[in-house]
């Protein structure tokens, strides 16, 4: 019995079974409830630090299941996937504490909590998947698993943004399922190889080539907030500030552009890519994804949608770095996926607390709240100024990368955008922290809560900073042997091209 | 045209009539006939068919098909029979009510 | 002991079992529940059994009584045969188990006899091997099929299992008319001699139209569906399960091995299979809307059978080049919607139990007061809509696949909008267990047993997802499709 291979699935069951248990759980059993949660994350946390050991090593971790004959089920812990599981699992334990401290006597816990497992085994899923159809399998799970934590208040409101939702994921799911069968009767097989495995295919298959790009890259832009495909996460904002961090500022988001990097990368290969000439357009959609989300952003004035279309913009500079294919545009793309993640969750944990403590939801409410709460606002402070993408904070990394890789490639048009996307995130962020440090606040806050002498109950904060910290660490560690970026280059160089 | 398959055509006859009256009466009780017309017009179908060898002896295969079917027949007559009643006895009128659109 | 478990006649013991059950549920009505658990149980076994037997020794052919056809009456089980067995045998066990909790005792001593005997018709239809022995077990399972459906003796249902009877009648009689045909055209009525002597003659022609005509009103394939939606609306839940899962089922099934033996070899590319497909399109689309369209629960899922059986006529018009593809996923179609549909009306019978009516926007915050029977709900409805992990999702896949070799993207783009569709009124029903109802009933409990047997179904719909493997290598024993070749 071979022990490696069942390291993957370990990873899994570590999330899947608590959510299982959980959901049977009474409502009042709040210690039963967290010492679940916080043992499954621990130990997700454990078995992928385990395998990351080994892969830096040089072992192989791989399961394979028959779903059909001559089609499996593949799990496989390689770099990249072990990069996105790491950082699923790190955020999901803090994102744990967070949600713990927020739900607190709120209805419906268990099923909440349960969920919530659910949904990190299909993200962890997505991670470890060795090939398209178990992503495709995965991804369709994380649709179904978000739904009910997206409708969890009950309300109307929550039935329709939730019925919103759906329509967008379930049509994406239908043009994934639609290209991946397709591009399985001219190949054969799905496996996630490197560099691709479709240029070999003659070129009487290229429009079909092109066509199922197309498909695929709609299908997972639903997802990943690709313009014209992001109109559900706006309206997403209406389920619990946990569900948003996580879910919709990592886990769903994320998982969207982590299909288009192994699209690109392990199913196309992005040489292959770019001489069928789809990456031309995909980096186009990208930047006016980018540009489009922004201008959306300055026009918010609830918290939670401003950073929801902050989220529609950055996310695409993942699409952007994998589209200029170019190896160093690939590393500012993809290390983009980790210090995105820290820096979003961070601004909304903020937003959580804010609203949790102060009923504060719009921006105009916000005069002068950093007097009143200075830990959270210190930390949303450093999470926008990564957003606009200030050294040393982790999204300056990224950002100079794809600058680097966009000049490296030749295409310079991009190195505008970048300048025109920083402006417009300076535009919406800064006078946030104009009015919150450096404003009277305007007379009692909206809805507060009273937490005595703290600022707010210590399972809001600790979150909060400790993402900050993280991504300040990312940026400031950038250079240091295990940093994300070290990582992210460890990988374009196995990986994505030729040695 | 022999006999036997003037019965036939008599059977294939029966069948059609059948589900002509099925179609277009709306009482169950016609409906429930028209369906033992169809039935008989079947087994006088198979019952000429089965003079088919040129031998003395004629098939014995469809004959016992026809019992079988009679013995079906009575069956599913009893059966609508009771259910007629009841539909009757619920709905004041022994017809299937108008197709309700949703 | 190996030898002593494929020597044991299971197809004898498949249908002599409930009918046995049947008779003692009759003369003790006070132990039925246990009689028709335990026969139901056993049923379990004895596919396990057939499916062990049918492992080792290939095909099943057994002469009842020792005469051998034409007279006497063979039994025969390939692979085919025993995947539509096991379909019954699960929601056969299911459907009992559920109806334990769920009939009162002036219902259920009509139900359980009755019940079993269904069982016994089912089982021995998918054992037949000549069209003769398939006319007596269809007109068996459709009178007790109607029975059933008149149980609760409202007026809807009464009206409802009357017109299901004229239907399946008149389908019958279509049926035997064709049967008669056959046997005086090519003088037989053994499938396999059948398959053998068949030409293209006038006989051919007729027998064609007239049993295809009867095999389709059975299995209310659009246009002919009209009676289905009244009857399985407003039979009680556990028959409305095996009405969807299983009655309409073993009507295609029929159609489809004299497809598949008799017909096909001399018809084909003479234009039936596209009228299949074009009535299977229909049926989807149609389906589909109506579902979208009903505001009673049971009725939304009535229609959502009328649609899904169309996805299996799809299968026709592909099966000319990808064989074995287009039968596999019809099969898999076949068995997990049987498990999933059984499952959804159980829970609709739940929930009907519970609120005291199926409107959808009545459903009051189900999800938090009968959780098992919502996640029931929402695992069936994963099924249906055929996305991953489900046996759905195979079926679909392998449709895919068989449509987009062969080019046919007017079949694809109906397959992904039916899955559209069917997320389209799936959803719309989730959404409501979630939100509070304008006007709350007073809530009545419903019996564990009746959740779990529910839940347990639609898990094994999932668990078909992952089981593809091993049951189409089953499906293959025999090669009832025809293709010899083994899919790599």
């Amino acid at each position: 019995m071979n022990w490696n291979a069942w390291l993957p699935l370990l990873v899994i069951v570590s999330s899947l079974l608590p959510g299982l248990i959980i959901f049977s759980l009474a409502e009042q059993s709040v210690r039963l409830r967290t010492m679940l949660n916080l043992a499954g994350a621990l130990t997700s946390l454990a078995l992928i630090g385990w395998m990351l050991w080994g892969v830096y090593h040089g072992q192989h971790y791989e399961l394979r299941l028959a779903l059909l004959p001559g089609l499996d089920l593949v799990l496989r812990a390689g770099p990249l996937a072990l990069f996105f599981a790491t950082l699923s699992s790190v955020l999901w334990l803090i994102t744990t504490i967070y949600a713990i401290g927020y739900l607190e006597e709120s209805p419906h816990r268990s099923r909440f909590f349960g969920f919530f497992s659910l949904c990190v085994t299909a993200t962890i899923g997505v991670a470890l998947s060795g090939n398209l159809i178990t992503f495709l399998l995965f991804y369709e799970m994380l649709t179904l698993t978000t739904y009910p934590l997206m409708v969890h208040r009950g309300t109307e409101e929550a039935r329709r943004a939730g019925q919103t939702y759906l329509t967008y994921a379930v049509f994406g799911g239908a043009l994934l399922l639609l290209g991946t069968v397709w591009l399985y009767t001219l190949t054969g097989t799905l496996e996630f190889t490197p560099q691709g495995f479709l240029a070999d295919l003659g070129v009487e298959h290229h429009p079909a080539l092109i066509t199922i790009f197309a498909l695929l890259i709609a299908g997972f832009g639903v997802k990943a907030a690709l313009v014209p495909l992001h109109g559900w996460l706006p309206q997403a904002m209406v389920a619990p500030a946990p569900v948003s961090a996580l879910l919709h500022a990592v886990a769903v988001v994320k998982a969207g552009a982590f299909g288009i990097v192994r699209i690109v990368y392990d199913v196309f290969g992005v040489e292959f890519a770019s001489e069928l000439g789809v990456t031309g357009p995909l980096a186009w959609l990208a930047a006016i994804t980018i540009i489009y989300g922004s201008l959306r952003a300055l026009s918010q004035d609830d918290l939670k949608r401003r950073l929801a279309f902050s989220t529609v913009s950055q996310v695409s500079y993942i699409t952007l770095g994998v589209a200029i294919a170019g190896p160093i545009a690939t590393i500012g793309g993809v290390v983009h996926l980790m210090h995105q993640g820290l820096m979003k969750i961070t601004l909304f944990f903020c937003a959580g607390n804010l609203a949790e403590t102060l009923g504060i939801h719009k921006v105009s409410e916000m005069d002068g709240v950093g007097r009143r709460m200075p830990w959270t606002m210190a930390a949303f402070t450093v999470g926008a100024f990564g957003m606009i993408g200030a050294p040393p904070i982790a999204g300056f990394i990224s950002k100079w990368y794809l600058g680097l890789g966009a000049l490296d490639a030749g295409q310079i048009w991009v190195i505008y955008v970048l300048v025109g996307s920083s402006l417009l995130n300076a535009t919406y962020f800064l006078p946030i922290l104009h009015r919150a440090w450096f404003r009277e606040p305007s007379g009692s806050w909206p809805e507060e809560r009273d937490f005595g002498r703290k600022e707010t109950a210590w399972m809001l904060l600790l979150p909060p900073v400790l993402t900050a910290l993280m991504a300040v660490g990312a940026g400031v560690l950038a250079s240091a042997p295990f940093s994300p970026l070290e990582w992210v280059r460890f990988i374009a160089q196995r990986e994505f091209y030729q040695p | 045209m022999s006999p036997a398959f003037s019965y036939a055509l008599v059977g294939v006859g029966l069948f059609s009539i059948g589900l002509y009256a099925l179609i277009v009466h709306a009482h169950l009780l016609r409906k429930i006939l028209a369906i033992n017309i169809m039935g008989s017009g079947v087994f006088l179908l198979l019952i000429a068919l089965a003079k088919r060898t040129g031998d003395a002896q004629p098939d014995a295969v469809p004959h016992a098909m026809v019992i079988t079917g009679i013995v079906v027949a009575v069956s599913a007559t009893a059966l609508a029979l009771t259910l007629m009643l009841k539909v009757a006895a619920a709905t004041g009128r022994a017809e299937l009510p108008k197709e309700e659109q949703e | 002991m190996e030898t002593v478990l494929t020597d044991i006649p299971w197809a004898l013991i498949l249908i002599l079992l409930p009918l046995g059950g049947g008779m003692l549920c009759f003369l003790w009505p006070r132990m039925a529940r246990v009689f028709g658990l335990i026969t139901a149980a056993g049923v379990m076994l004895s596919v396990v059994g057939l499916g062990w037997q049918l492992l080792k020794n290939g095909v099943y052919h057994h002469q009842v009584g020792g005469w051998g056809a034409p007279l006497g009456i063979d039994l025969y089980a390939d692979g085919l045969s025993l995947l539509m067995l096991i379909a019954t045998a699960l929601v056969g066990f299911g459907v009992s188990l559920y109806s334990i909790g769920y009939f009162k005792p002036e219902k259920a001593i009509h139900f359980w006899p009755i019940w079993l005997f269904l069982l016994a018709a089912l089982n021995a239809l998918f054992l037949s091997a000549d069209i003769f022995n398939l006319y007596v077990t269809l007109e068996m399972m459709g009178l007790a099929a109607v029975s059933l459906t008149a149980l609760t003796g409202s007026r809807e249902a009464l009206s409802g299992a009357m017109r299901y009877l004229l239907a399946t009648l008149l389908g019958s009689l279509a049926y035997l008319l064709g049967v008669a045909l056959l046997y005086h055209g090519f003088g037989t009525v053994d499938i396999a001699l059948l398959g053998q002597r068949v030409e293209a003659t006038p006989y051919l022609w007729a027998a064609l139209g007239l049993i295809s005509a009867g095999l389709l009103l059975k299995t209310a394939l659009f246009p002919l569906h009209f009676w289905l939606p009244p009857a399985h609306a407003s039979a009680p839940a556990p028959v409305s399960g095996v009405l969807s899962a299983l009655v309409v089922k073993a009507s295609f099934y029929i159609l489809l091995r004299l497809w598949l033996e008799i017909f096909e070899p001399i018809v084909d590319g003479e234009g039936i299979e596209t009228l299949f497909g074009l009535l299977g399109v229909a049926a989807i689309l149609y389906g589909s809307v109506q579902a979208l369209r009903q505001t009673r629960l049971k009725l939304l899922i009535a229609y959502s059978t009328v649609a899904q059986i169309g996805y299996l006529f799809l299968a026709f018009p592909l099966a000319a080049a990808a064989g074995v593809t287009a039968w596999s996923a019809v099969a898999y179609l076949a068995i997990s919607h049987a498990l999933a549909k059984a499952a959804m009306f159980m829970a609709a019978g739940n929930l009907l139990q519970f609120g005291g009516h199926d409107r959808i926007t009545g459903l009051d915050r189900v999800v938090q007061r009968l959780p098992l029977t919502a996640g029931a709900f929402a695992l069936a409805g994963v099924s249906i809509m055929g996305l991953p992990p489900s046996g759905g999702f195979i079926g679909k896949w392998l449709l895919l696949e068989a449509a987009l070799t062969q080019g046919r993207w007017d079949l694809v783009g109906v397959i992904i909008l039916g899955g559209l569709l069917a997320a389209g009124y799936i959803f719309k029903v989730l959404g409501h267990t979630f939100t509070q109802a304008e006007v709350t009933h007073q809530s009545t409990e419903v019996p564990a047993g009746m959740e779990w047997a529910a839940l347990l179904l639609a898990v094994g719909a999932i668990l078909l997802g992952f089981l593809a493997a091993p049951l189409l290598m089953l499906v293959g024993i025999g090669d009832p499709f025809g293709i010899s070749e083994i899919r790599s």
